[in-house]
Parts: structure tokens; sequence; C-alpha cells
């Protein structure tokens, strides 16, 4: 009961009109930093930063905590009108959002994603007003080999994805990884597969590819179909809050398990991106729809938003409570913090006790405020597809070229983004999945590295992932995972299901 | 390449044409657009802090007429931002925040650059490095954990750092000099917030984390600081603890640890600035630390208060080099020259 | 991505055929097993053991991928190569599909090209009048407009605002940026 009465003190620190506004301000410019890609959360907070030294430290990060929200909430919106991921936590969101909005549903989509949003922000909030001494505890545990168990059931629980032939599934996601291992290895620092280009030393960035492979290869498809988006005739109907909000109670259990995902990846910490796939992989593998996912299906919008932001949320809390970010936005709010004169770490909710509770009871404030504000802009939002095509091509092209640019302010990159376009096109054409590319794009690095840093403990030991409960367990509900498909496909053909029609 | 060749000269003409305008040259330079300050590192390390905390104090107190715009160009190991400063000699509103990688960087990967490619502008502080230990381990002294090390199998202690050849494991290998054979397994992680609560956590055996990193694990009693890398102990005498300053840290030299290693955190612009464009910008980073908030933001971080500039500023590099060079060759860092 | 209806399909066979999802699809697993063939080039030269107390060298990961990559686009080859029996080879794309894209492609390429020189801005205000006159064939005026709006937002948001610099020409240096 302290936290709460903690809590209701926090309340009386936030909820200032001061502070209010400013949190308007902070989403309102979140929401824009969220649509662009490229403009990420992290640079949004990074440039925003100076301007609130002259702040109070409450109400600064109260404002720059609220970018993050307002960002969290943005990219939503072009990868569901778009296929362009703002932010890359949004790629899954593409998976099921813009096929929605292909038919005619972007405002569904829109309404759903900003909920779901909603709904894992106040859980991961929740989890850090109560457990957040215990779960700092927890996050002690994670050496390499339990960063890499996470990894590997992230990866297993999207294992089976695809629709297309497991040979062009498997070729697509090797080339995934073999995209993610070009530059400067991070654990022995050598040079991969640069042949002396220095552009190359940086490697293909996640974000870059999937601007060129969803948004760039969209606009492609798009245009050869003719000139146009398909759904952009559809009626706007002011209902679509209550319409969808109908429809989300049934999927109480999504939403449960997104929030425990995200929750648990926000912590570890495996960040927001990961989190999403395992949040869409998990709910189709488990989902009574499971097989319409990928085609437009509500609760495929639900699963990713759901798991990202409750990820997002809860990579605050090893943020304050160790001192380490569990997202690239987060590192930069670390920054700010202690430039405002706070040590992040254990002290600080026993020293700095009103800023804590200011800033928990900001989170709580700032996703309320967040979700009305982004609700009510759902038919402007869904508006922006009655653009004439010929005006929204040229601009979505530019914006691709602006995103690509500010991921590594280089020009390679843009170039790279045309070539992973007509990637995109061929790919989806001939039938080989994107997801599993992605995936492989984002966790290979990361695997990789944490891979063999076990094995550099372990002296080169492989037992070292079962070698206590923690890693172990997870490492095993990986394996059941990654061989569930195997279990269920063979169910499936004995049962004669319709699987196979639809690969076709 | 041609592009680049294009991309220069468009924009020699920009600035011929922005030249122009000034016409006579005024005394004292003034920047005529915006400044960029490079950061060749990510967002959220510790340059990336101290860039970020310029602009934040120029911001603040006015210091300069034009906005200071930061960018991160951290890839390749920085490679990316140097070889920008590089590629743009003749545009003076260019400057750049080091860290150890602008030697490091060049020898290890063999990236076509070195420092005397920019203008050395100011060393505005030298970064700390502190050899921890968990607290719950036995050891008090870094004699005992050298001796422990010597005593141990080869390889049995772990030191996890940031990076990989880069000053972590630099300092890493200077130390095995010293426990007789004994080798340590270095376990790169990719930022110093993570490997202290690795260190924490009781995943790796020690490290060697700036000041800055780890204070807050110090504080909360779960690392030990046993020895830091410098030929003096730190001049900050506040507690930091309950019982202990930065001053009560001893150096690794009367520990019967003979290295020393800081880090640079120094500004350099682009290589044909003029000397009043030199002086500008250091005119600025004067101002700079002049405020309270910088004052502050150095005994936080317990960095060393050394600054240079001019000769002196050039005459540290080189020698910086050139123990860069000979450390990262003994270790067998060194990447062939492309 | 995108699903494609039956309306569509039948809009698409209507037109003159161009390339045939056979031929594409040979195309592509002939890129995949140059792309494998390049990585395990490298991964030789990095080293692919497993060392002794190191666990895997750099080139270990990139080489068994590039090897597992390399038998899934043989896989993917020795499927596409026989010719589809019986009904007739479906088409990737048509005449007038490829003609559409290389409408808003090729466009594009000039216009990353152009940015290196004369900077994004100016080289997206281009851009996008271009394809709004000649492919959207709106009135010259509405097209200047929306193309220098577009620009001028972009530019406030990103080199005023944000303080985000993109890159930038002649024509941004003449006016002090």
């Amino acid at each position: 009961m302290d936290e709460l009465y903690a809590l209701a003190g926090g309340f009386a620190v936030a909820f200032t009109w001061y502070n209010v506004a400013l949190m308007i301000l902070g989403i309102t410019l979140g929401v824009v930093i969220g649509v662009l890609p490229g403009l990420g959360g992290a640079n949004g907070v990074a440039i925003l930063l100076p301007l609130t030294f002259s702040m109070e430290p409450t109400s600064a990060i109260i404002m720059l905590t609220s970018i993050y929200w307002g960002a969290l909430f943005g990219g939503a919106i072009t990868a569901i009108l778009f296929n362009i991921p703002g932010e890359p936590w949004s790629v899954a969101t593409t998976f099921d959002g813009h096929p929605m909005a292909q038919r005619g549903r972007a405002d569904e989509a829109l309404v759903a994603a900003f909920t779901s949003s909603f709904v894992g922000a106040i859980f991961a909030v929740a989890l850090i007003t109560f457990l957040a001494p215990v779960v700092a505890k927890f996050a002690l545990r994670f050496g390499p080999a339990e960063f890499f168990a996470v990894q590997f059931l992230t990866f297993a629980s999207f294992i089976g994805m695809g629709r297309g032939s497991p040979a062009k599934t498997l070729a697509s996601m090797c080339l995934g990884f073999a995209l993610a291992c070009v530059g400067l290895d991070g654990v022995t620092g050598s040079l991969r597969m640069t042949f002396g280009h220095d552009e190359l030393l940086n490697g293909f960035k996640f974000l870059v590819a999937v601007i060129g492979l969803f948004g760039i290869g969209e606009i492609l498809t798009s245009m050869e179909d003719g000139l146009k988006f398909s759904g952009a005739d559809a009626k706007l109907k002011m209902d679509a809050v209550i319409r969808t909000w109908r429809q989300l109670p049934k999927m109480f259990f999504t939403f449960l398990r997104s929030c425990i995902v995200g929750c648990w990846m926000g912590i570890t910490p495996g960040g927001a991106t990961p989190a999403s796939f395992m949040g869409y992989g998990l709910a189709k593998r488990f989902s009574k729809n499971g097989n319409n996912f990928g085609k437009g299906e509500l609760e495929g919008v639900v699963a990713p938003e759901t798991a990202a932001h409750a990820a997002g949320t809860a990579a605050l809390l090893p943020m304050l409570t160790l001192g380490i970010p569990g997202s690239p936005t987060a590192a930069v709010l670390l920054g700010g913090l202690l430039i405002w004169g706070l040590q992040p770490g254990p002290l600080l909710f026993v020293e700095q006790k009103d800023f804590v509770w200011g800033l928990i009871a900001s989170m709580y404030l700032g996703n309320v405020v967040g979700l009305i504000m982004v609700l009510t802009c759902v038919p402007l939002f869904a508006a922006i597809l009655r653009v004439p095509f010929s005006i929204i091509a040229p601009v979505i092209v530019v914006i691709c070229a602006i995103g690509a640019y500010t991921v590594n302010n280089a020009m390679f990159d843009v170039w790279m983004m045309l070539v992973f376009g007509v990637m995109g096109y061929l790919f989806t054409k001939l039938g080989y999945p994107l997801p599993p590319l992605v995936l492989a794009l984002v966790l290979g690095d990361q695997a990789e590295s944490s891979f063999r840093q076990a094995m550099l403990v372990s002296q080169g030991d492989v037992t070292v992932f079962w070698s206590n409960w923690l890693s172990g367990s997870i490492m095993t509900l990986g394996v059941i995972l990654a061989f569930w498909p195997l279990v269920s496909g063979l169910m499936a053909r004995f049962g004669k299901s319709g699987r196979t029609a639809s690969a076709a | 390449m041609r592009m680049k060749t294009l991309k220069t000269v468009a924009a020699r003409l920009g600035l011929a044409a922005g030249l122009a305008a000034l016409a006579a040259p005024a005394l004292a330079w003034e920047p005529t657009k915006p400044v960029t300050l490079i950061i060749p590192a990510g967002t959220g390390g510790g340059a990336d802090q101290m860039a970020r905390f310029i602009q934040g104090v120029i911001q603040k107190h006015e210091l300069m007429s034009k906005p200071l715009i930061v960018v991160n160009k951290g890839g390749g190991a920085g490679a990316e931002g140097f070889l920008e400063m590089k590629g743009s000699a003749a545009d003076p509103h260019k400057i750049i925040i080091t860290l150890s990688n602008l030697f490091t960087t060049p020898l290890g990967t063999g990236t076509p650059f070195n420092w005397k490619d920019m203008k050395p502008v100011k060393m505005m502080a030298l970064d700390q490095f502190i050899l921890w230990v968990n607290a719950n381990e036995p050891y008090k002294t870094a004699k005992d954990y050298i001796d422990a090390v010597k005593a141990g199998d080869d390889r049995a202690f772990k030191m996890g750092g940031t990076g990989s050849k880069q000053e972590d494991q630099i300092i890493t290998v200077a130390i095995e000099k010293e426990t007789g054979g004994k080798k340590f397994t270095y376990v790169p992680y990719d930022g110093g917030g993570k490997v202290a609560v690795q260190l924490v956590g009781g995943h790796v055996n020690s490290s060697v984390n700036n000041p800055i990193e780890a204070v807050a694990q110090w504080r909360g009693g779960q690392l030990r600081p046993l020895c830091i890398f410098d030929k003096a102990r730190s001049t900050y005498t506040n507690k930091v603890t309950e019982s202990q300053s930065w001053s009560d840290v001893p150096t690794c030299t009367e520990s019967g640890l003979p290295i020393e290693y800081q880090m640079l955190r120094g500004i350099f612009t682009t290589k044909n600035a003029t000397p009043e464009q030199v002086a500008y910008y250091e005119g600025v980073l004067k101002k700079v630390m002049e405020t309270a908030e910088w004052k502050e933001f150095m005994e936080k971080g317990a960095f060393n208060q050394t600054t240079m500039t001019g000769a002196e500023y050039e005459a540290w590099l080189t020698s910086a080099e050139a123990r860069h060079r000979e450390l990262m060759t003994g270790a067998g860092f060194v990447a062939a020259a492309r | 991505m995108s699903a494609i209806d039956p309306d569509q399909i039948h809009d698409v066979e209507a037109e003159k055929p161009l390339v045939s999802m056979r031929a594409a699809d040979i195309g592509v697993a002939l890129l995949f097993l140059l792309t494998s063939a390049i990585v395990i080039v490298d991964s030789h030269r990095l080293g692919f053991a497993w060392l002794p107390n190191e666990g895997p060298a750099p080139g270990y990961f990139p080489f068994y991928i590039a090897v597992v990559m390399g038998i899934a686009s043989l896989v993917n080859l020795a499927r596409a190569l026989p010719k589809p029996e019986g009904e007739e080879a479906r088409t990737m794309t048509s005449v007038p599909g490829f003609l559409r894209m290389c409408a808003i492609f090729v466009p594009a390429v000039v216009f990353v090209f152009a940015i290196s020189w004369i900077g994004i801005y100016v080289s997206s205000a281009i851009y996008i009048a271009a394809f709004m006159i000649f492919v959207g064939r709106f009135p010259i005026w509405k097209a200047l407009a929306v193309a220098f709006g577009v620009s001028f937002i972009s530019f406030l948001m990103f080199e005023v605002w944000f303080l985000v610099p993109l890159p930038k020409g002649p024509l941004e240096a003449a006016l002090g940026y």
C-alpha cells in the first residue's frame, strides 16, 4: 500500500496545468516524430533534450517521456496507411494493419492499434508501480547465455510464420542473417563482408531495409496495379471507435499474452521490436483465427502493438533502477537524467522519491492524454488515404528517402533503400516471405553477439545454455515452440486442413 | 567516389557564394550558418552525453550566434564521423567530439584516417578508467585481485568491457602484462552501462568502467573500485558514498599495477580552418567550461579536468597516438592499412 | 504482401506479358546463390572454425548461414526450372504494369542521384512536381504549389525546428544554411 500512497503523491506532483500542457505538446511532437520514419523516438528525445535543461527535472522528463509515448502511438499510423513502418517496432503492425487499410478498414486498424498501445503501456506502468524493486533484481540475473535464450525464444515463436514454400522461407531468413553480419563484428572487431568499402562498415541497418522492403516495395506494387491505393475509396464513418472497441473484449487473452511478452522483453531488455514480433508470432500460433493472419485480421494489429508498447514502457524500468537503457530512447533519457543531476540506479527510488513517483504518475496521465488525442484524430489520419495517388506516391518516396538518410546520415543508405525496394517487390511477387528476413535482420546481430559472448564466458562450452534454471527453461520453451509447427503441421496433415491450398 | 567529388564541388560553390557575401573578412570570425557537432558514436554513450551537454549549455547561455546541431555518426566504430570530417576539410562549420576511437578505429579497422586530417581545437577533459569488482568478492585492493588472477587458471577471470579492440580491451591487455602470463577472458558488450550491470549480476569478475558508468552501483554498495588508471588520485573530495569520495580511490600504480590510461574528450574542427575560426570555437568552449553546470558535470563523472589548446594539445595527441599504436601493436589489434 | 483479388489478376493477364514468374524465379534464385557464394568466400577469409576457448570465429555463423541459403536456393532453382505443363505460364509483370512502375522508380533514381548535388529539398520539389504534371496530369500551378509546400514544410521541420541536417545544395547555401 506504500506504493499507492506514494503514487498519490506523484499525481500531486505531475498533475499541474503546466505539466499537462507539456504533455500535450510532447505527445503532438512525438506523433509527428513517430510518423516520419527515421526521425525516431531516440532522435526526437535527443534533439529536444537540450531545450529542457532550463526546466525542472520532473517537468522536463514528463515532456520527454510524452514525446516517447507520442512516437510509440505515431509509428502505427504510416504502417497501417502506407505499409511504411514509422518506427522499427511497427513493422509487425504492417502485416495485418495494411491489409486492413486495403480493405477499407483503416480506421478500425488505427483505433485498434492506439487502444492496444494504451493497454500495453498501462499494464507495464502498473508493473513498474508495484514490482519495480523485485523486477530490477530479476533483471540482474541476465548474462549473455540468458540473453541468447530470450532471442532464441523470440525467433522460435516466429518460425513457421510465412505461408510460402519452406525453401523460400529459409532462403529469405538466411539472407536476413547474412545481411545482419555485414560490417564491424562486435565481438572481435574484425570487418566482415565489407570488401574494403567504408560505406559497408556500418552494415545494413534494419530501418533502411524495412523502409525499402515495405514502403518502396508497396509503392511499386500499387503502381503496377494502377494509379491508386486499394481501400482509398472506403467511406469514413464516425463510429470507428465504438465499432472497434466492441470487437476487442473477445481478444482478452491476446491482450494479456502480449502484455506479458512485452513487459518481459522490455525488462530483460530484449526491446520493443523483438517484443512486437514475438507478440504477433504467438498470437498467430494460438489464436483461433491464426490462419487468417496476414490478410487483415484485427487481432494481428492488437497483438504486436500491445507487446511493443508494453515493452517500450517497461524498458524505462531497468533504466531507472539499474541505469541500463532498455531501448535507444531510454539511453538518451538516461543521459538526460545524468545532466539534470539525477543518478539512475539502485538509489534513485530512495533518494529522489518525488521525481520517481512524479514520473510514474505522468506515465499514467501521459498515456490517457495521448490516447484521447490520437483517437480524436483517427478520421483525420484515415482521410490521408483520400489524397490523390499521384500526389501521395512521390511524397512517400521523398519521406522514405529522408527516413533512410536520417538513420545514419548517409546517402549510401538512400541508395540501399531503393535496392531493398526492388527486392521487396520481387520477393512479394515470388512468394519469398519478408517477415523472416526482417526478424533475422533485427535479431541476427544481437543473437550472434550474445551467443559468442556466452561462449567466451563458458570457454566454448555449449551446455552453458542449460547450466541454470533460468536460461535452461527459456531455451527449452524455445525448442518446444520451434518444433511446434512440425507437430501442428503433422496434425494438420492427418486432419486434411486447407493449409496447403492457401499457400498457392 | 565520383559522386562525392561532385558533392564537394557543389559545397565549395555554395561556400564561395556564402563567403562572397561577407566581402571583407572580419577580424573575429563568426559562423555564417548553423554549426554541426558530430559525435563519432551512438546515442547514449559518454561522448554523446558530453556533446549534448555542451549543446545544452551553449543554448541556455546563448554562447553562439547560430544554432549548434548535434549529429550521431557512429557507424563503423566512428569511422563514418571521422571520414565526414576528413571529406569536408573546407567547411569550418563542422566540429567533432572525440573519444579513444580517434586512435583505435584507424588502427583497428585500417580506415584511411588520422587525427592530423582535422584541426585540434581544445581538450575539454580526460575521462578516467577505474578497475571495478563486485562488492561481494573478497578483493579489497588491486593487488589482492591481481594476485588472485596470478594464482588462478589461465583465462579463469572474466573482464567485461565496451566493444572490441577498443580502450577497455587495450587496458585489459596492459593489465595482463602484470599477471604473470595469465590471461583474462575479455567479454565485449555494447555499452558501458551494460558492463556495470553484468558485473553486478556476477556474469564477469571485473570491469574497467568509466566512473560515471558505475557510480550508481558503487553508491548502491554493489561494486567496489579498486584503483584508478591515472598518475595521481582524483581531486574530488566530496563524499560519493557514505564513507568514500573519488579521491579515496588509490591509483593503480600505488597498488602495484603500473598502468595509466585516460580517454580524450576533445573537440576538433576541419583541417583547413583558419586560426580565427579555431580561436572562435576555442572562445565558445572556454565560456562553456566556465559555467557552473560544466563544473558540476565534471564532478559527477570524476573527470580529470586537464585542458589544453594549440601546440601543447598537438604534442599530447602525437604522444597519445604513438602510445595507442604501441599498445595495439603489442596486443595484435592493428589491421593492415588500406 | 497485398492480397491480389481475382479482378486484378484478370486485368493483368489481359495485358501483354513481359516477365514470366518462371524467369523471375530463376533470376532471383541465381542472385541468392551469388550472394551465398560471396558470403562463403569472405567467411573463409575470416575463419569459420570453432575456436577452443572462444567458441565460434567471426566467419562461423556467416559461413553456415550461407551454406543453408545456398542449399535452399538450389531447391528453389530446381523447382523453378521445369516449364509448367499444361496451363500457360503465369506472368509476373506485364508491359503496361512495368511501365507504370518505371514511371515512379526511374524518376526516384534520378531524384536520389540529384540529392547529392542540389540537396534534398530542391530535388524533392522537382520530383513531386514532375510526377504530378506528367503522370497525374495535374495543372502546373497545382503541382508547383504542392511541391513547393512539401519541400518548404520539410525544410522548416528538419532544418529549423528539429535541427536535423539533411543534404543541402547551393540554393540553401546561398540562403545561409
